[in-house]
């Protein structure tokens, strides 16, 4: 079969319980032709890269609006590596100050997307990062 | 992105069968990739594992969408896991026939069993492949059972003839059904009552639960039997119980899972499981005999650009269809049997 289509974990870890913007997102990556496997609400960072190996996805993108980013995405990157999938991109969107995101990317964050952003620059993003 | 097989994670150079058969959950969700992407690539890993299978107790679960099918999944692999059973789980969904993607959401309502090292979950999508789909779903059961899965649950919306395929590949078929939603009619024209060996009536709590039991015992012929949660069974022929239940508090669960339990002891006891699987070793067969002949027999003719010139002959009324076919297959014939 030709067509491989690039597989995205969309995940919220964190106690926060805003999800449209994961959903909106999830569904413009599933219009760009991507395969997206959405968990639901307050998922452990364990639960998180757990389903990322089962999954086997090119990507796993993180949303967290409850402030707690700087603990819980790191997290889902170093669980990652354990588990010897630290190929798999890690993406990170909410409300997140600059500063942050500048310590996020040292710690293998791959982007961090912030509001504004539209669907369109993710899923370049993601195709990008990818690159079938 | 990297070739999917042949990989060298952590600096290990074991195939990926080796690392599926100790357990390592990043080979199994690699090599089921490699099954979905490169069939072929995949049949080489594949060839190895085929010796492990066989052990798992395979069980469909099919049903309308909203019918609670991951609901039920998940609580009945938790039931599996209470019992020592290590469990998987494939859940196929449709993709968009526009984009070709999907959302694939039914682990949203299995966020437990994450974390749980005994479980296995893998979201599939359809990818709009027909014939591809029943086999890519098998062979990734046959990786999950190779790995050591004890029950593997395949969770398809019953739809539509590839996704009865699917279900067909199952030793247990549990179809489930909710009343008020127009099921009773609809699956009895869909001929998915032929293909149940369990049902679930899921939402039992609903109105016309009752109801819908009483017209799925008499399109079954079992109307007769009073006891109608317990499974009916005469002459050692196997009558598909009917369970109520409500997945979203568990009610009813135990049941089902018993009475899966029970058709699978059926099929032990009865030598169905062998004359099944005996069936389904020789369709796998054909299909796979069928797909590696068909693609040697085109990619012969059209790399030798005959293909469009025997077309335009038919056209042109120069050849009919059945010399023609004779003339393309006689390469392949050998003279001793193909006479």
């Amino acid at each position: 079969m030709a067509e491989r289509p690039i597989r995205v974990l969309i995940a919220k870890p964190g106690l926060d319980g805003h999800d449209r913007g994961a959903k909106v997102l999830a569904r413009a990556l599933r219009d760009a032709g991507m395969e997206v496997i959405y968990t639901g609400l307050r998922q452990t960072p364990e639960q998180i890269a757990a389903t990322a190996t089962q999954e086997d996805v090119h990507v796993v993108g993180l949303s967290c609006l409850s402030g707690a980013h700087l603990e819980l995405f790191p997290r889902v990157v170093q669980l990652l590596k354990e588990q010897q999938a630290d190929d798999i991109v890690v993406l990170g969107g909410g409300t997140i100050p600059s500063e942050d995101i500048t310590a996020l990317k040292k710690q293998g964050v791959a982007e961090v997307f912030t509001p504004g952003t539209s669907t369109q620059e993710v899923v370049e993003f993601v195709k990008r990062s990818v690159q079938l | 992105m990297e070739p999917l097989s042949g990989i060298k994670i952590g600096g290990s150079s074991v195939s990926l069968a080796e690392r599926v058969l100790r357990g390592d959950v990043r080979a199994t969700g690699r090599l089921i990739s490699l099954i979905e992407n490169a069939p072929e690539e995949a049949e080489q890993e594949l060839r190895a594992l085929h010796a492990y299978t066989g052990n798992a107790h395979v069980v469909g679960i099919t049903g309308s969408p909203g019918i609670g099918k991951s609901t039920l999944t998940d609580r009945l692999a938790k039931r599996w896991r209470k019992e020592g059973f290590q469990v998987g789980i494939i859940a196929v969904d449709p993709n968009s026939p526009f984009s070709g993607g999907a959302l694939l959401g039914d682990r949203v309502r299995m966020q437990d069993l994450a974390t749980d090292p005994g479980v296995f979950i893998r979201s599939m999508g359809a990818r709009g492949r027909l014939g591809g789909l029943a086999r890519a779903t098998h062979n990734a059961v046959r990786v999950l059972d190779a790995a050591g899965k004890g029950v593997i649950f395949v969770e398809t919306v019953g739809v539509g003839q590839s996704e009865v395929d699917i279900v067909r590949t199952a030793d247990t078929v549990v179809v489930g059904l909710v009343p008020g939603m127009g099921d009773d009619i609809q699956t009895i024209k869909a001929g998915i009552l032929e293909i149940a060996d369990v049902f679930a009536i899921n939402k039992a709590d609903r109105p016309d639960a009752n109801r819908l039991v009483i017209e799925l015992q008499m399109a079954l012929g079992t109307s007769g039997n009073a006891d109608t949660g317990a499974s009916a069974r005469t002459e050692g022929r196997w009558i598909p119980p009917i369970e109520q239940t409500i997945a979203s508090t568990g009610e009813g669960t135990g049941a089902l899972r018993k009475a899966i339990a029970d058709h699978w002891e059926h099929l032990q006891r009865s030598g169905e499981l062998e004359t099944r699987r005996r069936a389904r070793y020789e369709a796998e067969l054909q299909s796979v005999v069928e797909d590696h002949w068909r693609k040697r027999f085109f990619e012969y003719w059209q790399q030798r650009g005959h293909w469009e010139q025997v077309v335009e002959q038919l056209l042109r009324k120069e050849i009919d269809p059945f010399t023609a076919a004779q003339q393309l297959l006689s390469p392949f014939l050998d003279s001793e049997i193909g006479g």
